[in-house]
């Protein structure tokens, strides 16, 4: 589990984080959306421990991320997977040393032992045959599913996605939504996900928070979002004809 | 860490390689003409044109100009690669990983960069060979007169001159680039703003330090 307290970031005199206060359960996927510029890949960058903020808190599992030691972090880092929004693959490294350098930082294994686990995951994503392309040589569907097959080869608690389908089409789009949400059942997993996509909050969202200009407007989950009666969930829920649609259909439903 | 050095070794050295080559070997025979068509004189020795291509090649052709190319091939590479690593966030990647990204990236540069006198020695004696060839062939003078001008008081410090200089220079070509590299922000067009700019203040301090070194080890 990750708490969130009071949590505020700024650069310089422009304050970007006001006070966030969540927390993310275990074993769900937990959305973040709001609309660009709503500080949430900042949210994100301050939960990985990449931007230091300036007050409040972040604990994974009650151990306050601030106060830990430099290899207290380093651990809790390699507990971390993220799937970065342009899939940040090594340009130089195969698909499948991509996947493998986690395990050749992080772990003693042997080469065959990695290479079992790197064709486990890779598998797992559904890309048995791609080990040996170069990132450049894959689609932007097939980096995504690389990016997460480097996220989760460790084995990590704590799944970090920024906009995992920006980029890709519908389908593509739900099949990354489906993997990311399946990896986190079936590992029990904390899953955070940067998105504005509200497909992926109809797919997978089971908890959703709501961010608008660095402070957290709404949370619950993708049931609720559809009630709700807050005007800046609405509108940015709404702003397409599809879900205007999607809502009047909800509402004669409940009528 | 060792795949990472070899890979360094192979970009910034054995890359090299080519460029240098040519480039010494062109120049070394220019500096030969250039010379025995100066020595209007008939009082001045012909062995003098071996004599002047050794000193220029050695003293300030090799180990300076060479690393002012290299400052254009090397570092704007180091920059360019670095600086696209930060902006499709390849370094926040490794530093989410906790692996210490600036120790990762740099450190093999600067390991690999130490083999940066084996590039200038072949600079060296291609430069000096490019002389001897352009001076026969050209019909400036005869093998014998080159190779006695070569040899003509010779001066071991000038070589330990020179590899100082080297190895100072690999120091500001491993670092000046990385950090132009690493700490860019934006997007594309900044990665070829940060490598004209690492360009720029690498050989601008090449030329300072060169100054500065000559005036303490030779002045």
């Amino acid at each position: 589990m990750i708490e969130v307290k009071d949590l505020k970031k700024s650069f310089g005199d422009t304050q970007i984080l006001k006070g966030i206060t969540t927390s993310f359960e275990k074993g769900k996927t937990n959305l973040v959306i709001g609309q660009s510029g709503s500080g949430k890949t900042v949210f994100l960058k301050c939960l990985l421990g990449l931007f230091e903020y300036e007050s409040g808190s972040i604990s994974y599992e009650g151990k306050n991320f601030s106060k830990l030691s430099r290899d207290e972090k380093t651990n809790l880092r390699s507990e971390m997977g993220m799937v970065f929004q342009g899939s940040a693959l090594f340009d130089s490294m195969t698909i499948a040393e991509n996947v493998m350098f986690p395990l050749r930082m992080f772990t003693k294994q042997s080469k065959s032992e990695m290479e079992d686990r790197v064709d486990e995951v890779l598998k797992r994503v559904n890309l048995d045959d791609a080990h040996k392309k170069m990132p450049s040589e894959a689609s932007g569907g097939m980096q995504k599913r690389v990016a997460i097959a480097r996220a989760i080869v460790n084995r990590p608690k704590y799944l970090f996605c920024d906009e995992p389908n920006s980029g890709l089409d519908p389908r593509t789009a739900i099949i990354i939504d489906n993997l990311i949400q399946e990896i986190t059942e079936e590992f029990n997993i904390t899953t955070v996900v940067n998105t504005h996509d509200m497909n992926s909050v109809m797919e997978i969202g089971e908890k959703i928070v709501f961010l608008k200009n660095g402070l957290l407007e709404w949370e619950g989950s993708s049931e609720t979002i559809f009630r709700t009666d807050n005007e800046a969930v609405t509108n940015f829920v709404y702003s397409s004809e599809l879900f205007r649609k999607v809502r009047k259909m909800y509402l004669e439903e409940s009528d | 860490m060792r795949p990472l050095i070899l890979k360094d070794i192979d970009d910034l050295i054995i890359g090299s390689l080519g460029i240098v080559a040519f480039i010494s070997f062109f120049v070394g025979g220019v500096v030969a003409i250039q010379t025995s068509l100066n020595m209007t004189s008939p009082l001045m020795p012909k062995y003098l044109v071996g004599f002047a291509t050794r000193q220029s090649i050695i003293l300030e052709f090799a180990p300076t100009f060479i690393s002012i190319i290299m400052a254009g091939k090397v570092g704007s590479f180091i920059t360019s690669s670095i600086g696209t690593m930060r902006v499709t966030e390849q370094i926040d990647a490794l530093e989410v990983m906790g692996i210490n990204a600036i120790n990762y990236l740099v450190f093999p540069k600067f390991i690999a960069l130490t083999l940066y006198p084996f590039v200038i020695s072949i600079a060296m004696f291609l430069g000096i060979l490019g002389g001897l060839m352009a001076c026969v062939y050209g019909g400036y003078g005869t093998m014998e007169d080159y190779v006695e001008g070569v040899q003509l008081d010779f001066i071991p410090f000038h070589f330990i001159y020179a590899f100082i200089k080297t190895f100072v220079f690999a120091f500001l070509l491993a670092t000046i680039p990385s950090y132009y590299g690493y700490f860019m922000k934006g997007g594309a067009l900044e990665v070829g703003k940060a490598s004209t700019t690492s360009f720029v203040w690498t050989s601008v301090l090449i030329i300072l330090v060169n100054f500065l070194l000559t005036s303490i080890l030779l002045g």
